[in-house]
């Protein structure tokens, strides 16, 4: 039953969707989309009483079941377990959607070698191993949908947020060479660039007009698992700001305090 | 980008300091602030009790899960920052609705309790918080407490429209309503005068579940107290395919109006035409709940068409045998020559109040809307208190930014009792003006 059709979209009938990240808030409400529909949902998180209760709201909303699995996904040693785990469950996958990651203090990133390192680690390197476990049950099963939150950050080097830039950055790249791997197999790869959020993340942050509601990026990010897009930035918006950003030349964008 | 003000925009809100919160499991210790704290949730509450200025506002909203749905009893358990909206869109497909709803959907749980309001069946139901069978409370101490008619009972009667200020609604279970689907048979009858009304109510709520009349509050002498009579019943028209849920229109920035355009020549021409929108003298058809509950829904950010001052909602209710008054009232309005934008009538029934401070109680109440137009509205206000206070009635505090502490403690006269389960750290605008505690707004 389980299969995706030629063109690698999700069958609505039979969504079995991994969630890595799954008590992140743009996470959360994604996967209410998902619920209401019915899929069956693996939910990967640090936080096992935040999980249970992501995993009691995705139940009532409709989501036909769902499993919880506590895992601290910067080690990547645990990542193999996690997803062969989570594609028996139910039989294989139809969807996953990569969306944990953090916001690291840049001036602590700047003093701190170990810090630098676990930013890129958390933001790059765990995601990109995930990726690979990912794509390699995704290839077998010749079906399916990989989703990964980048972030707008990672289009250019600003001197405010250069290092959770590089990783979204590498990430951007990382995506582009999978994607082209997974084609032949009928599996789609996704790159969502959200713009500002306001979620959990960035509560501390002064918010302007330019933040978008988390459940109106959750409901993109939903749209666009099902459809067949590679790249999308959200809110829209945000693709002709940042065609502008990197255009700037340097000399300019030097003087811009970004 | 979310605005911390309350529906009427008056008073301006100034400098709280916001907090949001997204987990049950890590709300921060609320004694450890250095200033008092209010939960915040939709801000749909029109004057100054959701405000806390110089204090700490927690924002609920993003404690927004469901815990539990049981689907055969119709009982629902849910963090206090779910909206309305979220519930209905729910239950309804479920065959489910909301036991009690206000004019509008886009409440959160934790305020259509701590406001403990009611809406058009309240000759049957009662309030929203007749309905909730318990509720998690989080003390700024730390402690959670669990509290229901059984336990804790005094503490449950108290949050129950106790304006937030007995500890941070966590989350509250509450039974819903058994419907055949989405469908509303509905009736709109034109009357002409008070009288007609008053009849039109006490026949109408022996059979009908929802009953609420729109008053022409513009109109004086011939035409005083015309109006239109709203009444209907769940229909028992299985769910069809609607077209889709209402989508939050509050979401909208909206823009502020310019301040004229809400004028007596405007209101004026609205009030005739709606007046004399329908056709016949009673109209009769099935519409879909959420046009027949929250007609005001659909217009993003109406509030906003009243400018940058805001406007005043006042609504009281006396005695039915006291609602000669009324007639006095839309007098008073006529003469003032100030423009009332908006006015519901609607008789409320016997059931006793689930709340301390519930402020249904048996009568007649009248909700009035006013574009702030400086000391001419507050003026009329005072008006209105004089013939209120004669009449032994009551302000709604959900509505209220300027009521005085007198008029509160009069009011409310189990404000002291409810006092012994305030908690020390909450506070609000509201609450340090009708005790006493702070300075008075102008």
């Amino acid at each position: 039953m389980a299969k995706g059709d030629r063109n690698g979209t999700i069958d609505r009938m039979t969504r079995r969707v991994i969630i890595l990240g799954a008590t992140s808030l743009i996470a959360q409400e994604t996967a209410r989309y998902f619920a209401a529909e019915h899929a069956r949902l693996f939910l990967v998180g640090r936080n096992p009483a935040k999980l249970e209760s992501v995993a009691a709201d995705l139940k009532v909303r409709g989501a036909e079941a769902v499993q919880i699995c506590v895992a601290d996904l910067a080690d990547a040693s645990g990542h193999p377990a996690i997803v062969s785990q989570a594609a028996a469950e139910w039989g294989g996958l139809d969807a996953a959607l990569i969306a944990h990651g953090t916001l690291p203090d840049q001036s602590i990133c700047e003093q701190n070698a170990s810090a630098l390192k676990d930013a890129i680690e958390t933001n790059f390197v765990s995601v990109a191993s995930l990726l690979i476990d990912l794509a390699n049950v995704f290839e077998k099963q010749r079906a399916g949908v990989l989703a990964v939150i980048g972030s707008v950050a990672g289009d250019r080097g600003r001197r405010s947020n250069y290092v959770y830039g590089s990783a979204k950055a590498a990430i951007d790249v990382f995506v582009a060479g999978l994607r082209l791997r997974l084609a032949p197999s009928g599996v789609r790869v996704v790159l969502i660039k959200p713009g500002w959020v306001d979620t959990p993340m960035t509560a501390h942050l002064k918010k302007n007009f330019l933040y978008a509601p988390a459940d109106q990026v959750g409901s993109s990010i939903y749209r666009l698992m099902l459809a067949p897009r590679s790249v999308a930035y959200l809110p829209w918006y945000w693709r002709w700001i940042m065609l502008v950003i990197r255009r700037i030349p340097e000399p300019i964008f030097a003087k811009l305090n970004l | 980008m979310r605005r911390y003000e309350s529906w009427g925009r008056y008073p301006k809100s100034k400098g709280a300091e916001i907090v949001p919160l997204y987990w049950i499991s890590e709300v921060p210790r609320l004694s450890k602030f250095p200033s008092p704290v209010l939960a915040h949730g939709k801000g749909s509450s029109y004057g100054d009790v959701c405000l806390n200025d110089s204090g700490i506002l927690l924002d609920t909203l993003g404690m927004n899960r469901f815990i539990r749905f049981n689907r055969e009893t119709g009982t629902l358990l849910c963090e206090s920052g779910v909206t309305l909206e979220a519930i209905l869109n729910l239950v309804v497909p479920a065959g489910w609705f909301l036991p009690v709803t206000p004019g509008t959907q886009f409440v959160t749980v934790g305020g259509a309790i701590a406001n403990d309001v009611h809406g058009k069946n309240h000759h049957r139901a009662g309030t929203f918080g007749c309905h909730v069978t318990s509720m998690g409370l989080l003390r700024s101490d730390g402690e959670a407490i669990v509290c229901s008619p059984g336990e804790n009972a005094g503490l449950f009667r108290a949050t129950i429209g106790g304006l937030g200020l007995t500890g941070l609604i966590l989350w509250a279970e509450f039974r819903l309503k058994s419907v055949a689907g989405p469908w509303i048979d509905s009736e709109q009858i034109r009357f002409r005068r008070l009288e007609e009304f008053y009849e039109l109510a006490a026949d109408s709520d022996k059979n009908n579940e929802y009953t609420v009349a729109w008053i022409d509050c513009i109109s004086g002498g011939e035409k005083l107290g015309r109006g239109i009579f709203f009444r209907g019943n769940h229909s028992p028209r299985a769910a069809e395919q609607r077209n889709g849920a209402a989508r939050d229109s509050r979401k909208g920035e909206g823009f502020d109006a310019p301040e004229a355009m809400i004028n007596r020549l405007s209101v004026r021409a609205f009030n005739s035409a709606y007046f004399h929108r329908q056709f016949h003298d009673f109209e009769k058809r099935t519409v879909d709940f959420v046009p027949f509950f929250y007609p005001l829904d659909r217009v993003a950010m109406w509030n906003r068409f009243y400018g940058k001052r805001g406007f005043l909602q006042y609504q009281f209710v006396v005695p039915q045998e006291r609602r000669g008054m009324i007639a006095e009232i839309l007098q008073l309005i006529s003469r003032s020559r100030l423009v009332c934008s908006l006015a519901v009538l609607k008789v409320f029934g016997e059931a006793a109040a689930a709340g301390m401070l519930s402020f249904p109680r048996p009568g007649v109440t009248l909700a009035l809307d006013f574009p702030m137009q400086g000391q001419a509205t507050h003026d009329l206000c005072e008006q209105f208190d004089r013939v209120v206070r004669a009449n032994d009635g009551s302000v709604y505090p959900a509505k209220d930014a300027r009521m005085s502490a007198a008029d509160f403690q009069a009011y409310f006269p189990n404000w002291r009792e409810f006092k012994r389960f305030q908690d020390p750290q909450f506070s609000s605008n509201l609450w340090r003006r009708v005790t006493g505690t702070g300075q008075s707004i102008g």
